[in-house]
């Protein structure tokens, strides 16, 4: 089992990490806020527009929305991630195709600066992107380098006085990439190997100023969803890069990118937990007014379970997002699992909201006026950005054990390359596997209410036959499992399952003891929630050691290569016609 | 003129359902989200404007209540007044303050930090007195311009344009002068992050009645809160002459 979702330190009791005064602080920051997106913002005319309007840009620098979470002696807010994850919340519930502008500037675009920069480089960027209305950029990805972003074949070159490298090559997909005038790039350069004594590809990070010359974008690429964000390709040609300009070490740049990932994903989850709150008032304002056969039509089962379901889903994405980002606050550094969970989980919740909630509004559901069809239209990106939910599903189940400090370079050096390696980070899954937990005797009851020991039981049943059915499958596939993908998806999602029942046991917990109006309510939801999710969890569990799996597999195989083989669908007209 | 007191009153949000506490004796303020009056919004919005028009060098921004509604001083710090004074009363003594204790309190600070102009909303959404403008001017002796449409200065003082049942009324005012605003004459800007942080640092001085030497002493008493009634069902009659006999069997023509 996971360290991450057993670390129980960071799931109980539910974190509360903000002083009275950080409280107050946001606090008073989300009126104003909220009252942008809802006076200057028009999230309708950006996605029509394909393009916001230099007025909302204008308005969204000065409001101080570009430099959230930039100390303020560089001109930013100074906002810790909680306090950010709370600011998200609004922005995903009233324009996400906005919050990708924003977010491709704070989240990833400098992220990077705020994480391994220099004090000169701080000092020397980080003022005009949080309040200059200097737009940033993170560009890693390239035509032929997706998910595997160690394969880029960006290059840089160090010059023979070595003052500067030469950087060239193209990325696409870059949001902010049209008008970003500072970069975070990512580029192949010659690195020496310190044990083989021989030049070795490695990745280095490069801040790179559009003002170097050499840069150019294309232009902005035609979208389903966030349309009112630019993206678009950048081309490098003989870009001169200062020296100085190398973000973090030289070589060591996969770790920037995957650390810049890793930091910003939390917020993902707090702005689709704001998404989701308003697909949920869209459609429960409808449910409560819409007579249909002489009812009101939330008085129907079929309805009751859709919205019931989708409250339980935010309330989850939001217990979630928030126990991460503030376990972050209080210095926890072992959040990498936990953000691609509620990344993950978050993505693919809010879909399903959404999907209901135009599905409650039947027609109405389907028109623009309404509003969902954007939403949903934007929402499809947030399953295959910033790591698709496939790779975070594996990086899910295979990293169990990357949390002690002397082990991140290993597994680090392991992850560049997994085909390779994972025969060492299953060797690692499966000792801590025994060693942590052994078998069986999972108990929260000490954690939780009395009113929630039924679905702690329910939950720690679940961790209990994770554990056994991990044992079992390394046992099993040993070093071959790396060809299990299927058996790795069940895995991940039985660990996500878990994951969210625990953050909602412990965040309904916290409400019961401070005795808050709306305890009840999310006592139920977490009951709920321990129901469903702990027959889902089982379900997959049970799958990844089915004796069936295999031969479900194997169908599966021939289906696919076939399918592959005739460039489509394999059967003869179903009417006999040719 | 030099310096602006503006009143701010911390109240529940316009947008919150009000419930009315079970013991009847006010309404549930626990956990109810708060925030400026509307039109003292209103009144700090025209104050900060007159500030950037430099008609003004100085605008305070004045609260009389218990600790939280420091929340308010700072929310009017943020949109540009300069300094801020809170007033605090005990949460007890509160519930029974009234217009004329706090027309009082701002005279006197109006006096003490030698004000050129008092702005204030013309009534808070929360009792709905409209008194407070009105008795602060009476106190001071000074001219009033109460439910302001538009405010320009002029040679000799200010003209202002005021709302007034049918239509508007202009007026001629000397300064100091005590004026009320009213829904139109502006709109508020929200307070950009940058600046909520930076409110933070402004000065925000604490001092209580006794300090300005108000007498705070009920006047009244709070016998019962009720929620308003509820609207009785209605009913469909066939024609004319049947509305007409239930209008006149209920006294009603």
């Amino acid at each position: 089992m996971h360290r991450g979702i057993l670390a129980s330190k960071e799931v109980f009791p539910y974190p509360d990490v903000l002083t009275l005064e950080q409280k107050e602080t946001v606090d008073s920051m989300l009126d104003p806020f909220q009252r942008f997106f809802t006076e200057v913002n028009n999230a309708g005319r950006n996605d029509e527009n394909s393009v916001v309007d230099d007025n909302t840009l204008k308005n969204l620098w000065e409001l101080g929305g570009m430099g959230i979470q930039v100390p303020s002696e560089y001109g930013g807010l100074g906002m810790n991630n909680t306090q950010y994850a709370r600011l998200c919340q609004i922005v995903g519930a009233h324009d996400l195709g906005l919050g990708i502008v924003l977010g491709a500037h704070q989240s990833i675009g400098f992220k990077g600066i705020m994480l391994y920069g220099t004090p000169e480089q701080k000092e020397k960027y980080l003022p005009k992107v949080a309040s200059e209305t200097v737009y940033a950029a993170f560009a890693l990805t390239e035509p032929s380098s997706g998910s595997d972003a160690n394969s880029i074949r960006s290059r840089a070159v160090k010059s023979a006085d070595g003052k500067h490298y030469v950087l060239n090559g193209s990325k696409i997909w870059i949001s902010n990439g049209g008008w970003a005038e500072v970069m975070t790039v990512f580029a192949q350069t010659e690195q020496l190997d310190k044990k083989t004594g021989q030049m070795k590809d490695k990745v280095t990070a490069f801040i790179v100023e559009r003002a170097f010359g050499g840069v150019t974008s294309g232009q902005p690429e035609k979208k389903m969803g966030i349309k009112a964000s630019n993206t678009a390709e950048v081309y490098f040609d003989n870009v001169k890069i200062p020296i100085e300009n190398v973000l973090g070490k030289e070589g060591e740049g996969f770790k920037v990118a995957v650390n810049i990932l890793n930091s910003g994903r939390f917020g993902m989850g707090a702005t689709l937990s704001g998404t989701m709150k308003k697909c949920i008032e869209i459609a429960t304002e409808h449910a409560n007014n819409r007579v249909q056969f002489g009812q009101k039509i939330k008085t129907f089962g079929t309805i009751q379970e859709k919205l019931a379901r989708m409250n339980i889903l935010q309330y989850a994405t939001e217990s979630m997002a928030f126990m991460i980002a503030q376990n972050m606050d209080s210095g926890s550094q072992d959040y990498h699992l936990e953000t691609a969970i509620s990344k993950i989980y978050a993505s693919e919740c809010a879909w399903q909201v959404c999907d209901e909630a135009i599905q409650i509004l039947g027609g109405m559901g389907f028109m623009r006026e309404t509003g969902l069809e954007r939403i949903m239209r934007d929402l499809r990106i947030f399953r295959i950005f910033e790591g698709t939910n496939e790779v975070l599903r594996l990086f899910v189940a295979l990293s169990g054990v990357q949390y002690a400090g002397n082990h991140l370079k290993e597994l680090q050096r392991a992850f560049k390359n997994p085909a390779a390696n994972l025969g060492f980070i299953f060797k690692e899954a499966s000792r801590r596997a025994t060693s942590t937990i052994g078998l069986g005797g999972t108990d929260l009851s000490a954690n939780v209410v009395p009113e929630l020991q039924e679905s702690a039981k329910k939950t720690a049943a679940c961790i209990d036959l994770f554990g056994k059915t991990t044992e079992e499958v390394i046992m099993k596939y040993n070093k071959n499992i790396i060809n299990e993908q299927i058996i790795l998806n069940h895995l991940a999602n039985a660990a996500i399952e878990i994951y969210a029942m625990m953050a909602t046991l412990s965040r309904s917990t916290r409400s019961v003891q401070l005795n808050l109006p709306t305890a009840q309510h999310e006592l139920n939801l977490t009951k709920a929630l321990a129901i469903q999710g702990s027959e889902r969890a089982t379900l997959h569990l049970r799958k990844a050691t089915s004796g069936q799996l295999k031969s479900e597999n194997t169908l599966t195989s021939l289906i696919s290569e076939k399918v592959c083989e005739e460039n489509g669908v394999h059967s003869t007209d179903v009417i006999g016609l040719n | 003129m030099a310096r602006v007191l503006v009143g701010v009153k911390r109240v529940i949000d316009y947008a919150v359902k009000v419930r009315v506490k079970p013991e009847k004796n006010g309404v549930v303020t626990q956990g109810v989200k708060h925030s400026m009056n509307p039109f003292d919004e209103i009144a700090v919005e025209e104050a900060v404007k007159l500030k950037e028009k430099k008609l003004a060098t100085e605008v305070i921004a004045v609260s009389v209540g218990p600790t939280q509604s420091q929340e308010v001083i700072r929310t009017a710090l943020a949109m540009g007044a300069d300094r801020g004074v809170h007033v605090e009363v005990s949460a007890a003594e509160y519930e029974l303050l009234q217009p004329l204790h706090v027309s009082k309190i701002l005279a006197k600070l109006a006096l003490d930090e030698k004000a050129d102009l008092v702005i204030l909303g013309k009534q808070a959404i929360d009792d709905d007195a409209n008194q407070t403008a009105q008795m602060t001017a009476a106190v001071l002796d000074w001219p009033q311009g109460t439910f302001c449409n538009k405010i320009e200065k002029t040679d000799a003082g200010l003209t202002i344009v005021r709302e007034v049942d049918g239509g508007l009324e202009t007026i001629k005012t000397k300064t100091p002068a005590v004026l009320s605003a009213d829904l139109r004459l502006n709109t508020p800007r929200y307070a950009t992050l940058p600046n909520i942080m930076k409110a933070k640092k402004k000065p925000l001085k604490k001092v209580t009645p006794k300090d300005l030497g108000v007498d705070t002493t009920p006047r009244i008493e709070i016998v019962s809160v009720e929620d308003p009634p509820v609207r009785q069902a209605g009913a469909a009659v066939a024609d004319v002459d049947a509305l007409v006999a239930k209008l006149k069997a209920g006294g009603h023509v």
